[in-house]
């Protein structure tokens, strides 16, 4: 190869790393800004097809207990009575007050859920367990902490014991799905005792019957695991 | 074929199960553990083999390995909850501290750039030399920016004999210069046919403890941070469920401040006050031994 030739492929690799450099930050913040379109999109896409039950205008409005933050940064919480036109049915009024309870207070500083979570799915099952499916934001807009954390769980366990007697424990599911943790500290794998003087509690007596539906898939799934590593 | 094995110093002496899944990750203790026995076994063959060849301080015979061998006995079966017994009084001498989140997991992110992640690592650090100060072994979880798994975490603590565990958080929310102890709520006893305690309710003989120490320490931290409460918390916080040890969660507020040295103007008292809560907790220290175990207490 001529000097003049590897000159100029010298160069021309040159010129391709310089044009590398500029291009490849771009893409980078293009890539992210379609992955957060995605997301939100996702997100609408889910609260569309789950529309918020809509309170019937025939209803008679009803004096519910809505168990916001206190204000105050001290991890307490205060309860807040509205008015709400609420259902007979159990199912229907729990959706009612949670949505409220998502909507927040007037003052954005009691508010103890995120804004941008919404109530996916609202079950009672025959034996008083009430199983609650939260879009992910629950988990990925809270304030990281023990606190903050355990104010959303309280808050959601207390407003039910205050408006819906027919809960008697709370499993809290994210996106469908049995999560560890809701934002790194608060255990969500069992359920928690409604209708009782400490509402915050979990009740791993007895299971809830998600946890009772799932542990045999899961020991069926690892049973497979160990004969595949076998 | 059972789905549990039980494992692990701590974990055979009480009877703790792990899952399937936790076999992996114990496999290189497994394996550490059956060489220990084997070298022991041998041991004693060559010792019963010259039983009368008397020990000279120029030759002395290998002293046997009582560690190893006590770690591998398996135990009987741990006691269901309602059984166990609070009667063997053991040393406290080990804390293991756990500085949270680290790694991919930032935990709590505030103004000026603050990360939990980080921050907790300072504290641990200081509450370190103080617990070192007061004559006690210490074990960290994290000493770098990695993140180990929550049940990574337990079985570091539950693999000490004699210990208790410490989890220490940065909230990101309360008032700003004040600490909280969080202890986890009472766990019901396992129902579990051959009485020993899962995994995931490794915590629960040991429930009592902890809110004795978590009061201990919230006191003193009562005492140096004003607004602090003035005893523990409860909540079910997801790390101290699986920790077969007296084990609290220390979370300061907050990531929120104005300021990242206020933060750091709260570690030498939070360090002084955990070292000077698990003194006081010192004496109450007692070790469930399930009912039937050698030292357990015959119902």
């Amino acid at each position: 190869m001529s000097p003049q030739a590897r000159v100029w492929l010298a160069g021309g690799l040159l010129a391709a790393v310089f044009a590398a450099a500029l291009y490849f930050p771009a893409l980078r913040r293009q890539v992210r800004r379609a992955a957060q379109v995605t997301e939100k999109t996702a997100e609408q896409a889910r609260r569309e097809l789950l529309p918020v039950t809509p309170a019937a205008s025939s209803e008679p409005k009803l004096k519910v207990k809505m168990f916001w933050g206190s204000g105050n940064d001290d991890g307490m919480l205060k309860p807040v009575t509205v008015e709400l036109p609420l259902s007979n049915d159990p199912v229907l009024r729990a959706k009612e007050v949670l949505n409220t309870l998502l909507a927040g207070p007037v003052d954005p500083e009691a508010r103890t859920l995120p804004p941008d979570a919404a109530l996916l799915a609202f079950y009672l099952l025959p034996d008083g367990t009430a199983v609650a499916d939260f879009s992910e934001a629950l988990g990925t807009s809270i304030p990281s902490g023990i606190q903050s954390e355990q104010l959303a769980v309280d808050s959601i366990a207390r407003t039910l014991e205050a408006d819906v007697p027919q809960v008697q424990r709370l499993k809290i599911l994210v996106h469908g799905q049995e999560v560890e943790t809701l934002a790194g500290h608060i255990d969500l794998t069992q359920t928690f005792r409604v209708n009782t003087k400490v509402a915050g509690t979990p009740d791993a007596q007895p299971p809830s019957p998600v946890s009772a539906i799932a542990a045999p898939i899961e020991k069926a799934v690892q049973k497979i695991e160990n004969a595949v590593k076998r | 074929m059972r789905q549990e094995i039980a494992v692990s110093r701590k974990a055979l002496r009480f009877g703790i199960l792990l899952h399937v899944r936790d076999v992996v990750r114990y496999r290189t203790t497994l394996l550490t553990a059956l060489l220990g026995v084997g070298l022991a076994l041998a041991a004693m063959a060559t010792s019963q083999a010259k039983p009368q060849a008397p020990s000279s301080p120029a030759n002395p015979a290998p002293a046997p390995t009582t560690a190893a061998p006590s770690s591998l006995t398996r135990q009987p079966a741990a006691a269901a909850p309602s059984q166990t017994q609070f009667v063997s009084r053991s040393a406290l001498n080990i804390v293991v501290l756990d500085p949270a989140h680290g790694g991919i997991d930032l935990g709590a992110r505030g103004t000026e750039g603050i990360r939990e992640s980080e921050v907790v690592l300072v504290f641990a650090a200081e509450v370190r030399k103080a617990l070192q100060a007061q004559g006690f072994q210490v074990v960290m979880t994290r000493e770098g920016n990695d993140n180990p798994s929550f049940d990574d975490r337990s079985a570091r603590a539950n693999a000490q004999h004699g210990a208790v565990f410490v989890t220490l958080h940065i909230a990101s929310t309360g008032l700003a210069g004040t600490a909280r102890v969080y202890v986890v709520p009472d766990i019901p006893p396992s129902n579990d046919a051959n009485a020993l305690i899962p995994w995931d309710r490794a915590q629960g003989p040991f429930v009592g403890l902890s809110h004795l120490l978590g009061d201990l320490v919230q006191e003193e931290l009562a005492k140096r941070f004003r607004g602090s409460p003035s005893i523990a918390q409860v909540a079910p916080v997801r790390q101290l469920r699986t920790t077969a040890a007296p084990a609290i969660a220390v979370e300061i507020s907050s990531v929120i401040v104005p300021e990242r040295a206020d933060l750091d103007r709260m570690v030498p008292g939070v360090a002084e006050a955990i070292a000077q809560g698990i003194v006081a907790f010192k004496p109450s220290y007692v070790l469930p031994v399930p009912a039937g175990t050698p030292g357990g207490k015959q119902p």
